[in-house]
């Protein structure tokens, strides 16, 4: 779910200069002499430790391609369209579902994955929601979506999202710039579920995001981080990976989710139907099972690993025992994970956020 | 005459994969719906409420950045013209420099300058002023495409400045016109076409930029160029996104008949 603040116009530029690339020279395929001995990933930006790359280029011979983007939505069309063939993708759950609805993934041959094992039994299952027979992804971050918040901006406890409606924090609340995060925390506000396609709810949801755009400071997206960090805001809505990173570098944030519910998500990594590498992309999937680079990754970037074996291997007791990256989940009621909602469901949220935008 | 056309080729190359097919796309896109049948639909979406206001305010922000930047580049490059040749080269190096450095970047830099506990308010507040509150309002919006255009305005302008013939200033005077006069009667019209130059070269950029108002917006303001952005980008319905890109064409068209019209030898322009 990390979302990087590189320009997130340059995927589609790129993007459109392959499809043209493509019309306009067909006929010259990518025949590349060395496909074997090469594996392309698509990850998100800064989402894994780049040391982890070199040695699994040292350790396998296997030659690594490395590509980010930074929203889901970006990712998808480049995939769908298959101007490029990666090897190894790492979308969110709900982008998984749609994938697989759209029939662009490859089975996992879990033969080549032996490091399957490492990963919790509680992250496969709660995987069977977007991939009911855990046949197309292996989860590699896990996390919630809460608020981050300043302690010396904000008086008291928090512990509602209605503090995002609080006009005592008039300009200094930071919001999502993403279409599911911002709904999400209007209808868990009013009590709705975050998948839902109740055209009464989500009006109802629109609503409460246009009672509250006076007081936003600024829909962001990566930018929530170094703004709260900086005290630029007091409150923030934020993934649960960013948090420790957060208050390591500014001790007055706190993290928490609320009480009405939020959203757990799981990023897995996923091979598509186009993919030419497959074995490679498999062997990459099981390295980045193999619980030694897993706890190399989570100490890099911060967020939250399925890896049992991995969280074993976690030194720092504080994080370890960490409520923000290890909370346990089974306190709340109220979490859901994000389905696709086809794309009639895709279309409707979008232009309720558009008129959100334009207000 | 085969030779000369035979060096042409790069370009004609060029601007087919470049202009040519993606101009053909977005109309393919903006005239289809999702299963490829024909419809005017996406051109229409403009006249819905959202993207009108979307549009509207691109255009005014974009019409005032650019009344903007003609006042502060023509006396800026008059007093380029007067100085001497050294002098002026080195002025102009100045203005240019900063378009060295990546568009992205400079933005960011304002948003630094702006923020609330920014590098301009920390100033304020030292001096024991009021602090400026602009960041994601439009007024912040004009400041970042004022600062990132300015040079598009100056350099046409100075350009068809240098290129007067001082005689005729000369003559001007020696038949009794005065300052005013020389400049509302020789220079003035003179530099028309620069001037028309300069307000394409500003107002087009503007009227579809996103990055800015994503930026120093807070993406609280939602600009047309945003909308577009987001179709292709989040929301991945190209044929919208393509839809009311014609529509904003029609006004990049129009600017650019203006522009012939008054500037029939390309006098005004740098690049």
């Amino acid at each position: 779910m990390k979302r990087n603040k590189t320009k997130s116009m340059i995927p589609s530029i790129l993007f459109m200069l392959c499809v043209v690339f493509s019309l306009g020279l067909t006929g010259c395929g990518s025949s590349s002499g060395d496909e074997k001995w090469e594996v392309v990933v698509y990850n998100w930006g800064e989402y894994l430790d780049p040391d982890t790359l070199d040695l699994f280029e040292e350790e396998t011979g296997i030659h690594v391609i490395y590509d980010e983007f930074d929203t889901n939505e970006a990712m998808f069309p480049k995939v769908e369209a298959g101007a490029a063939s990666y090897d190894v993708i790492c979308p969110s759950d709900y982008m998984i579902q749609k994938m697989i609805d759209h029939d662009l993934l490859a089975e996992i041959d879990f033969e080549n994955i032996p490091n399957i094992k490492n990963i919790g039994q509680q992250y496969l299952e709660q995987s069977r929601e977007f991939d009911p027979e855990n046949k197309y992804s292996v989860p590699y971050c896990f996390g919630t979506v809460g608020i981050l918040y300043n302690k010396s901006m904000v008086e008291g406890p928090v512990d509602s999202w209605s503090i995002l409606w609080d006009e005592t924090y008039a300009d200094n609340i930071l919001m999502q710039d993403s279409v599911r995060d911002a709904f999400m925390t209007a209808l868990k506000l009013n009590g709705c579920s975050m998948n839902t396609l109740d055209e009464g709810e989500l009006e109802a949801a629109k609503n409460s995001l246009i009672d509250q755009k006076p007081l936003v400071q600024a829909y962001v997206i990566d930018q929530v981080r170094d703004k709260m960090i900086g005290g630029e805001a007091a409150i923030g809505v934020i993934y649960s990976g960013e948090a420790i990173y957060t208050q390591r570098e500014n001790p007055d944030l706190e993290y928490v989710i609320p009480k009405e519910g939020t959203n757990v998500w799981i990023d897995s990594w996923v091979i598509p139907k186009n993919a030419p590498n497959k074995e490679n992309a498999e062997a990459f999937i099981n390295f980045m099972c193999r619980e030694d680079i897993a706890l190399k990754n989570f100490e890099y970037i911060t967020y939250s690993t399925p890896n049992i074996a991995a969280q074993e291997l976690i030194e720092d007791e504080e994080i370890k025992n960490s409520d923000i990256a290890f909370p346990d989940l089974t306190q709340y009621d109220n979490l859901e994970t994000f389905h696709y909602l086809g794309a009639e469901g895709d279309e409707l949220y979008n232009n309720l956020w558009k008129e959100v935008k334009s207000q | 005459m085969n030779r000369k056309k035979l060096l042409g080729t790069p370009y004609y190359i060029w601007s087919a994969m470049f202009i040519i097919i993606p101009l053909c796309m977005v109309f393919y896109y903006g005239l289809t719906d999702k299963n490829g049948a024909f419809t005017l639909e996406n051109i229409t979406a403009m006249a819905l409420a959202e993207h009108a206001k979307a549009l509207w305010l691109a255009l005014g922000l974009s019409l005032i950045s650019t009344l903007i930047c003609l006042l502060l580049a023509y006396p800026l490059a008059l007093i380029l013209t007067g100085l001497k040749v050294n002098q002026h080269s080195f002025i102009v190096l100045i203005f240019i420099l900063p378009m060295w450095m990546n568009f992205l970047l400079r933005t960011l830099a304002w948003q630094t300058i702006l923020e609330k506990t920014g590098v301009l308010n920390s100033l304020l507040s030292f001096l024991h002023l009021p602090a400026l509150n602009i960041i994601n309002t439009p007024y912040a919006i004009i400041v970042g495409m004022v600062y990132n255009f300015l040079p598009f305005m100056v350099l046409p302008i100075y350009n068809s400045l240098a290129k007067i013939d001082q005689n005729l200033v000369h003559a001007a005077r020696d038949l009794g016109a005065d300052g005013m006069q020389v400049f509302l009667k020789i220079t003035l019209p003179l530099t028309l076409p620069g001037i028309i130059s300069g307000i394409t070269m500003v107002f087009i950029p503007a009227l579809t930029t996103f990055v800015i108002s994503k930026l120093l917006g807070g993406s609280k303001v939602l600009l047309i160029g945003n909308v577009v952005e987001e179709e292709f980008t989040q929301a991945g319905n190209w044929h919208l996104g393509s839809g009311l890109s014609i529509v904003l064409m029609l006004f990049i068209i129009v600017n650019m008949v203006v522009s012939t019209i008054f500037d029939k030898d390309g006098e005004g322009s740098v690049l």
